[in-house]
């Protein structure tokens, strides 16, 4: 007995090695290269276009710079006193009201999916909040709050909220309905099976409904910062507006390309790699 | 929070005695399970009476359409009968899928320590140690950090079965666990859960649609009929263990399964 149970034991663990996939060394450097070089091409035939327009003179040049005068007005920025300033009072806003908006877009999804009534009485309505343009919702919001902080975080909340509810609805809905069964079998019920089993399988989707509430939190800052400016609080949105009253061109774009970066550096860097490592985990990139 | 035992969907309520006492560990008495979608009504199960004794393993066969995928999720307390009670004593019951249905977020080793994490009674040591114990019978032990999607098929069912096991059930219900795997893998995870039976003293509810396979593990193959679905025959197996897929004597029992199979399967022809 003690030989048959040893042969089956080598047995399986033959099957085993010949059957599993084999994991591929990871090459860090050749990785971190083959990520890199598709962007910096991309920048490249940016900047070439945006030269050659500028060489054309379709537009005088204090209207539209080229890309070397652009490249020293975003470094003088940086020296500007109340740049720095402006740009922390921009980062903070966006990571408040995208923070809130998590916490109020989660709720309302789990709500939202775990009771009938709810997702036929606002299951549509948080559909169409989150095709709604956030700035239309300015105007009402300056009457509520003036011309406040209050208004900027109302419709940075409303912009990205919707997003993050609904991803986590649409993850709900897709999970195989095997897992779930899988968590009941095992003993999962109510809050603990949403912890464990319904939450971790929907997470993916939720993600990607974070990844889409980014974006429209920091289009709806952005507008509300054009729209709404108080004289206290510098903020890049301000500056922008200054910038155009002031007609002084490469200092706007200077600022627009800022505005591309902090957008660019959350949307790639943030979510773009923690999807990634997710994708990974489970193994959902095997198919490429 | 531990799995509940079936609720009883006609007739008195059942006592819970504790597990382990005379009697039989299931006792299935004229259920009746029809679903309804509004317009029509679909009878699965009919009058179905069964009994299966502590540590015995059963093996229910029979065509499509016989209610087995039914009897089992009746039996786990997933769904309720329609008519007729099931009774198993309070005794825990742990179900296994033709699919492993893992976890994908989770490594092999928190996927088996799922099995106790929703016991409050179990410390998180003993939920560590247990699954690592389990998963050295499963001959898994160094895949035990890995993902669900890095594992082979037969590894997977077997990290299911670990997870099963975890649930420290005295019944193991089968859902056609070892349908999708290949011939070789299939041999030898019939060796492993006929040992892990003798060890464990389990009670098996095995439900499959291959007729060797229910010879082959079985002390008894149970055969339903078709739509609806109600007992047609019981063949005792009173084969010795350990079995072989390849015995002679299998053979013959299997033969004349087959053909009392396939005798039910005609009636439904035209």
């Amino acid at each position: 007995m003690a030989a048959e149970s040893d042969i089956l034991s080598t047995e399986i663990s033959g099957l085993d090695s010949l059957e599993a996939r084999r994991v591929e060394p990871r090459r860090p450097v050749r990785a971190a290269w083959t990520a890199t070089w598709p962007k910096l091409a991309a920048v490249a035939v940016v900047v070439g276009v945006w030269q050659s327009v500028a060489w054309l003179r379709i537009r005088p040049s204090y209207v539209l710079p080229d890309p070397a005068t652009v490249l020293g007005a975003l470094g003088e920025l940086f020296s500007e006193p109340d740049f720095l300033q402006a740009l922390g009072v921009t980062v903070q806003r966006g990571a408040a009201g995208f923070g809130v908006a998590i916490v109020i877009g989660t709720l309302l999804g789990i709500a939202v999916s775990r009771s009938s009534i709810l997702r036929r009485t606002f299951g549509s309505l948080i559909t169409g909040l989150q095709s709604m343009p956030s700035i239309a919702w300015f105007p009402f919001a300056i009457l509520i709050f003036k011309l406040s902080e209050g208004a900027i975080m109302f419709v940075v909340v409303l912009g990205a909220a919707p997003a993050i509810a609904n991803g986590l609805i649409t993850g709900v809905d897709h999970i195989p309905p095997l897992l779930l069964r899988a968590g009941r079998v095992l003993g999962a019920r109510g809050l603990s099976a949403y912890r464990h089993v319904i939450l971790p399988a929907a997470f993916p989707e939720y993600l990607a409904g974070m990844k889409q509430g980014w974006a429209f939190a920091w289009r709806s800052l952005m507008a509300g910062e054009l729209l709404v400016i108080i004289e206290s609080r510098p903020s890049i949105g301000a500056k922008l507006q200054f910038a155009r009253d002031l007609s002084d061109a490469p200092g706007l774009l200077a600022l627009m390309i800022i505005v591309l970066l902090i957008g660019m550096v959350v949307d790639g860097l943030f979510f773009g790699t923690l999807e990634r490592s997710l994708r990974n985990r489970r193994g959902l990139n095997d198919a490429r | 929070m531990r799995l509940h035992p079936p609720r009883i969907g006609a007739g008195p309520a059942a006592t819970r005695a504790p597990g382990g006492t005379a009697g039989p560990a299931i006792a299935i008495r004229d259920v009746t399970k029809t679903y309804a979608d509004g317009r029509s009504a679909t009878k699965a199960l009919e009058g179905l009476t069964l009994d299966v004794a502590p540590g015995e393993f059963v093996c229910i066969l029979g065509a499509s359409g016989c209610g087995k995928s039914t009897l089992l999720n009746l039996i786990a307390g997933i769904y309720r009968t329609s008519a007729g009670t099931i009774d198993v004593a309070g005794r825990r019951i742990a179900l296994m899928f033709q699919e492993p249905a893992l976890f994908p977020w989770l490594t092999v080793q928190h996927n088996v320590e799922m099995g106790m994490r929703f016991r409050r009674s179990v410390t998180k040591e003993r939920r560590r140690e247990e699954a690592r114990r389990l998963l050295r019978l499963m001959h898994l032990e160094e895949w035990a950090s890995r993902r669900p999607h890095e594992l082979s098929g037969g590894m997977r069912q077997r990290v299911a079965l670990a997870r099963a096991l975890a649930q420290e059930a005295e019944i193991l219900l089968m859902d056609e666990p070892f349908g999708s795997l290949d011939a070789i893998t299939r041999d030898l995870l019939h060796e492993e859960i006929e040992r892990i039976w003798l060890e464990n003293r389990l009670t098996i509810v095995f439900v499959t649609h291959n007729v060797r396979e229910a010879v082959r593990l079985g002390d008894r193959v149970v055969l339903l009929s078709s739509r609806p679905g109600r007992l047609a025959t019981q063949f005792p197996v009173g084969l010795g263990r350990p079995r072989r897929l390849e015995d002679a004597a299998l053979g013959g029992i299997a033969a004349e399964i087959s053909a009392r199979l396939h005798e039910e399967v005609r009636r439904h022809g035209r």
